[in-house]
């Protein structure tokens, strides 16, 4: 089984952006999507890909949730600031975020995060030290941003990957 | 192409206020590309256009396309999921390019003027 499905969630997710790609479920494509869905996985081990895991789709579903509803915040946030006719006093800054988080993929499901959410940028992380920096476009109190990005993300990250 | 006329009311207005939102939000987004000041302010600012801009356009679509042929259309989240996925790398890529270069010419900066730290007019170093 291993062996065939080296990825059995990279697999699932192939399939169904076949499906929805073609917008259909008729039995020719559903082979066609399965045969991609076999081969993809296969050409991804000749890269040895660090392994990795994924638990807890309740994490998962509270996580989507909390990064859709500060996508909606922080573009309306943003908005303000490019649209506001004077600007006022602001300070843009780097901040250093000291991460527990480890694994590979959280770490890229967490700089996809802060990307999305308008206002914070991903800078660079520092897997020696494990210091992640961010970019922040309005920053009011450093120790702020830092509670935020550990609270509401890498804990429900760490319990989603590790 | 298909009648949009045949659209019932609710939906042609959900479908454009959705579409006049995502547009805007991607307007915003490159006025900010225009407006901000630095390098680092100014990559922020298209992100408008890659989240809430183009995930409210792609969701017109959906209601749209899904009510006109009366079957779920949901090919657009591959558009959403792409963009996520890919739009990091390019952000990613950009930013370090500057700060290699920020350190780099700091650096340089520090070395020619010797002990006396160099006042830099970007006060948006960052500080390692």
């Amino acid at each position: 089984m291993r062996r065939l499905l080296p990825f059995p969630f990279l697999s699932g997710s192939l399939l169904i952006a076949w499906l929805l790609l073609n917008q259909t479920t008729a039995p020719g494509q559903v082979l066609l999507g399965c045969g991609l869905a076999l081969l993809g996985p296969w050409i991804l081990t000749l890269l040895q890909p660090p392994k990795g895991r994924i638990r807890r789709p309740g994490a998962i579903a509270r996580l989507c949730w909390r990064v859709l509803l500060d996508i909606v915040r922080s573009n309306i946030a943003v908005a303000r600031i490019i649209l506001r006719p004077r600007p006022r006093d602001r300070t843009p800054g780097f901040v250093n975020i000291p991460l527990d988080l480890q694994d590979p993929y959280g770490l890229a499901v967490l700089a996809c995060i802060i990307t999305a959410t308008p206002g914070t940028l991903w800078v660079n992380h520092d897997p020696a030290t494990r210091v992640l920096m961010i970019h922040v476009l309005d920053l009011i109190e450093e120790g702020d941003w830092i509670r935020t990005i550990k609270n509401r993300y890498e804990r429900l990250l760490q319990e989603i990957f590790e | 192409m298909i009648g949009a006329t045949e659209l019932p009311g609710w939906a042609a207005i959900t479908t454009a206020l959705l579409v006049l939102v995502g547009a805007g939000l991607t307007l915003t987004g490159s006025l900010g590309l225009l407006r901000l000041q630095r390098f680092y302010e100014r990559v922020h600012a298209p992100t408008l256009g890659a989240t809430l801009g183009t995930g409210s356009i792609l969701i017109a679509s959906m209601v749209c396309f899904t009510v006109l042929q009366t079957r779920p259309v949901l090919h657009e989240i591959l558009i959403a999921v792409f963009m996520t996925i890919t739009t990091p790398i390019t952000l990613m890529l950009l930013v370090r390019a500057a700060l290699f270069r920020d350190r780099h010419e700091a650096a340089r900066r520090e070395s020619m003027a010797g002990a006396s730290s160099g006042e830099r007019p970007d006060t948006d170093r960052p500080a390692s």
